[in-house]
């Protein structure tokens, strides 16, 4: 029979029906349901196995704190694991799986652990699987995760897409129950920007699951009605605020479109939201506590406040014949409420002596639950009656009461720590809470409902300066909560039932010393699993301060963190995943670039060419070998716009580069380029380049394309905090200009056919390290630098970015006469290598200008940034290391980046390491593989034979120390 | 955390670069320092539990660089300035 558990009324629309899938079964529902509802409907109560013995598990809660009620919801890549079915809202075509078992729900071969349960206990993995240690991630690890995993992932990428979004309000108000909505129309009404949030897809919190709270039936309606008309209130159900920030910011994720089967089209499923408040009202409600006893996890046992909602709001009963458990006034709603709707009601068993009686159902005073049978289902409870004596109460369901618990976790998410409150026996917000946040309603201790309101409404009143909404009256019990945590001499009794923890657990762990809650929740795992202990933290507390003679706030309470509920990861990253992980930056000749097929690379947020290959080239290195060979002998073409460009002007200029750079700067003639060293201030180099003065009071500084944004912030800070009144400006125009290196020996006369020809290029005209403005293509303003990095003839050539295009093509079409060929960063790596040019890897955090072969650039004459800590004589060691050049003996032979330099006959140790290579590359005009690197008083070893070792490729060969400038050592092809 | 910016008003710390202990405006005077004098100023910092006056770079913004007093426990931000009017007046100039 179908919704065999539906009862009359609810919140939700029969006249339409859903359906759904759980483990392969088809089921019915409407909208409004949850799957968990849903299910309860359909008479299934079994909806999952817990974590460590694969016990039968039922829903607990009808909310966001549910343990057990654990499935894996959608199928294909949208699969999720660990999704709570008390949440899940309902939608035709709905395909959930229950989790943690094999090969079925109903029959689970792991179910055996149960019965080993005296071996399981406690600190069981610490215990058992300490030796052997290798064991441990190889063996037991894998075999622990498989049998006690959660849910599994698809596997597949998510197709779904995640947003993040920010938004601002005077007051934030976290919950829409009935403090939360009268703090609402108070804000609202006043006129303040207001933000309502709260996790439910319907506003109202218990308003939506009790009876007979409010004296008029219309109120919540009216209420939400009123507070959407206002432009000032936006209403955000569907939206969890997962934590509170510094500074009034609040996380917060809203679920889109998880109540639909697929998201509409250009929708986000999730969305993160970060919300600036002025001020926050916390009305988070209460969440209702369990008492524990024997075998208290069947399925059908689960909190009266739940077994409410589900009756309630969602019209469906958990059983036909149910039992109430409690020790307090709400256990009797619970009876009341289930017997208006036609459900029988096998007992309340009250703890109290003094309980209430009632004409409609029996009361049990002064008696206690003490055992429960039905192994994959509750079929009756043994109670122990005042008198002592035993007796059987049969029911499919029993609600359980311990009282609630204010729910304080935001308040708690920077320094407060929540105080306990006697006469409620539970804690509430107290020490230091998020500035600017406030409690109301339950979540505050205030639990009638007359009270909530009453409460709302004056807090916000309170904070924003404005009359107090009227309260409808509204029931307004007076509250007694007494402590009430666990049944006598049960064992087996569970506290926390998602990780599988008993109050045997609990005292076990105690009787070993674990006697500080934080090693307590460590030890048991005791509210460690998804659900965050909410529903169990309290009673291991209450346990473990009875064991140890304290009260409970003496114990005190682990510390809540965010987020309140679990969060996805997605949701978390947004749009910023793959490619979009960063922005991606295109140079100039980009598009040119891959019409020509070059592969490209990343550098930083950077894509470079890396190498052009041609028809028939296999192996990236016969383009490679190509493109250098290519360049030497002719001329070659490199975008290089990537490198960071700065522009510093002003009548301080040249006094800035002196302190920026070790070596002086004030007398550079206008017209010329300077290679630039900068050395952080403890004496390390940070970065190269070359600045162009191209006035007296204006220069152009390149950094190396990874340093330009760390480059720019230290000239800025020297600028602003070490020389206020200098006069000098700096801009960043790294985009703003397309920069290409032209090299070769028939660069020159490539750019004569580009640069307009009242601009003499000729070495005599403009000679190594000239610059200057220029007009290219007939009038187009440009920047040309007669700088190389090959150690060829070479220039750099600048133009507005926009021209970029159009200036490669150009000196494409242009070059065709000289065979020019476009080259990328793997053979401006080689050529670079050949020249002997120090880069990233040698300029890589621990290396001096001495080190570099640079000690001598660093002037003595003036001040500069790292000049006094380079003079350290811990940096200035005879044995210092230099950098030098290294070729294999037998040129057939590797070189790799990162071996290591050993004598040739000594010990291959650390204790006589004589250096490293940085980098090492075939070199096509030496015919073999060559490296730079650093070798200890590396200056005066040129010609030695040595071993290059590098355990990590398992390589040891015999090499040459030669000068690091294996092309062109005199200079005289820069120079031509 | 929000950073009220002199010339901006308030703007998130996420548009922030930091960097550290503002200590790091009071560069020793080449002509007269001491190798102790370096050696405390690149290595020595104070690590209260309490207010922290650090340099934030505002990379995402005008580029400034400010001084925020920061309490450590609380996050609490109590004065912001332009770290060049700091240096001016701590007597740096060029």
């Amino acid at each position: 029979m179908t919704q065999k558990n539906r009862v009359s009324g609810g919140l939700i629309d029969r006249a339409t029906t859903l359906k759904f899938m759980f483990d392969g079964k088809s089921y019915e529902g409407h909208p409004g349901d949850t799957l968990a509802s849903a299910l309860l409907a359909n008479n299934v109560r079994l909806m999952g196995r817990s974590f460590k013995y694969h016990r039968p598990r039922g829903p607990l809660t009808a909310g966001s704190e549910e343990p057990n009620a654990i499935v894996e919801l959608r199928g294909g890549a949208r699969q999720e694991p660990n999704t709570r079915a008390t949440t899940a809202e309902l939608y035709n075509g709905l395909l959930a799986k229950s989790q943690n078992r094999w090969p079925s729900l109903a029959f689970d071969a792991m179910a055996i652990n149960d019965r080993f349960s005296n071996f399981l206990t406690a600190g069981f993995y610490y215990k058992t699987f300490m030796w052997p240690a290798a064991f441990w991630e190889k063996l037991y690890e894998p075999i622990i995760r498989k049998a006690a995993g959660l849910g599994s992932l698809s596997m597949r990428a998510d197709p779904d897409a995640y947003d993040k979004g920010f938004r601002h309000c005077d007051l934030l108000i976290i919950g829409a129950g009935p403090a939360g909505l009268m703090a609402a129309l108070t804000a609202g009404r006043g006129g303040k920007e207001v933000i309502l949030a709260d996790e439910d897809f319907a506003l109202g919190g218990r308003l939506n699951a009790e009876t007979g709270l409010l004296e008029t039936g219309d109120w919540l309606n009216a209420t939400i009605a009123e507070l959407s008309s206002l432009p000032n209130v936006r209403l955000m159900s569907r939206t969890t605020v997962i934590g509170a920030f510094d500074h009034g910011i609040y996380g917060a994720v809203e679920r889109v479109s998880d109540h639909l089967h697929t998201p509409d089209v250009g929708k986000p499923r999730q969305i993160l939201w970060r919300i600036y408040a002025k001020q926050s009202l916390l009305c988070a409600g209460a969440t209702e506590r369990p008492i524990a006893f024997e075998n208290n996890d069947r399925p059908g046992i689960m909190l009266a406040g739940a077994v409410r909602t589900y009756v309630n709001r969602y019209a469906a009963t958990p059983a036909q014949r149910v039992a109430v458990f409690t020790n307090n006034d709400d256990g009797h709603r619970t009876a009341v409420d289930l017997q208006a709707r036609g459900v029988k009601v096998a007992a309340v068993i009250d703890t109290r002596a003094d309980a209430p009686l009632a004409d409609a159902y029996e009361v049990i005073r002064g008696g206690q639950v003490v055992d429960s049978k039905g192994r994959r289902g509750l079929t009756f409870v043994e109670v122990k009656q005042a008198d002592g004596s035993m007796r059987t109460v049969e029911c499919g369901a029993l609600g359980v009461s311990g009282g609630w618990n204010p729910n304080v976790h935001l308040t708690c998410h920077q320094r407060g720590r929540p105080t306990w409150d006697d006469g409620l026996a539970a804690f509430v917000p107290g020490g230091e809470l998020p500035p600017g946040m406030q409690v109301a309603g339950a979540a505050n201790g205030v639990f009638s409902t007359h009270g909530a309101l009453t409460s709302g409404a004056k807090a916000a009143a309170k904070m924003m300066g404005v009359k107090a909404a009227k309260a409808p009256k509204a029931e307004d019990a007076p509250v007694s909560q007494t402590p009430f945590w666990y049944v006598e001499g049960c064992s087996r009794a569970w506290l926390d039932q998602q990780n599988d923890v008993t109050v045997k657990d609990v005292k076990l762990s105690h009787q070993e010393g674990f006697r500080s809650v934080e090693h307590l929740k460590r030890y048991t795992t005791l509210g460690m699993a998804t659900d965050q202990g909410k529903t169990s933290n309290m009673g291991g507390l209450a346990i473990m301060a009875e064991l140890a003679g304290k009260a409970i706030p003496e114990v005190g309470t682990t510390i809540f963190r965010p987020p309140y509920t679990p969060t996805a990861i997605g949701v978390l990253g947004g749009r910023m995943r793959g490619m979009e992980f960063h922005p991606t930056r295109l140079t100039p000749s980009h598009f040119w670039a891959k019409e020509r097929g070059a592969v490209f690379v990343e550098v930083g947020n950077w894509l470079r060419a890396q190498w052009f290959p041609l028809p028939g080239e296999t192996h990236w290195r016969q383009s490679v070998d190509r493109e250098v060979t290519a360049t030497r002998a002719s001329v070659g073409v490199c975008d290089c716009t990537t490198l960071g460009k700065i522009d510093v002007q002003g009548t301080d200029a040249a006094a800035f580069l002196n302190k920026v750079y070790c070596n002086g700067f004030a007398k550079l003639a206008v017209g010329k380029t300077r290679y630039g060293l900068m050395l952080r201030e403890d004496g390390i180099a940070m970065d190269d380049g070359t600045a162009g003065r191209l006035a007296e009071d204006h220069f152009v500084v390149t950094t190396t394309t990874a340093n330009a944004a760390k480059v720019y912030q230290h000239m800025e800070f020297v600028r602003q905090c070490l020389f206020p009144d200098m006069d000098v400006q700096l801009i960043s125009t790294t985009e703003a200009w397309a920069q290409y290196a032209v090299a070769g020996p028939n660069s020159r006369r490539l750019l004569q056919k580009i640069v307009d020809a009242v601009h003499d290029i000729s070495n005599e005209a403009f000679p190594f390290m000239a610059c200057g403005n220029i007009t290219v293509c007939g009038g187009l303003r440009a920047r040309l630098f007669r700088i190389s990095f090959s150690g060829e003839l070479a220039f750099e050539i600048a133009v507005p970015a926009r021209y970029g295009d159009a200036l490669m093509r150009r000196l494409m079409a242009a070059g065709e006469e000289f065979d020019v060929t476009p080259y990328g960063t793997e053979a401006l790596g080689v050529m670079r290598i050949e020249k002997g040019h120090a880069a990233g890897n040698e300029l890589n955090g621990t290396t001096t200008a001495l080190n570099l072969g640079m000690g001598r650039m660093v002037s003595k004459a003036k001040d500069s940034i790292g000049s006094k800590l380079s003079e350290r004589p811990g940096l200035n060691a005879a044995d210092a290391l230099m950098q030098v050049g290294i070729k294999p003996r037998d040129p057939g032979d590797k070189i790799t980046a990162g071996g290591h330099l050993m004598l040739l006959g000594g010990p291959v140790d650390a204790a006589h390491d004589q250096g490293y290579v940085t980098s090492a590359a075939f070199s096509p005009t030496l015919g073999s593989m060559i490296g730079l690197g650093f070798l200890k008083n590396g200056g005066l070893r040129e010609g030695e034979r040595m071993r290059l070792v590098s355990p990590v490729t398992d390589l040891t060969v015999e090499v040459d120390i030669v000068s690091a400038h294996f092309v062109d050592p005199e200079g005289e092809r820069v120079r031509a | 955390m929000i950073i009220n910016h002199p010339l901006l008003g308030p703007r998130d710390s996420a548009e922030f670069v930091y960097l550290g202990d503002a200590s790091l405006i009071d560069r020793p005077d080449p002509e007269t320092a001491t190798a102790e004098d370096w050696h405390a100023y690149g290595y020595l910092r104070d690590n209260p539990a309490g207010e922290l006056r650090e340099l934030w770079f505002h990379e995402g913004g005008d580029r400034s660089w400010l001084v925020v007093t920061r309490n450590t426990l609380t996050h609490e931000i109590t004065s912001v300035e332009m770290a060049r009017d700091v240096a001016r007046a701590q007597g740096r100039s060029k």
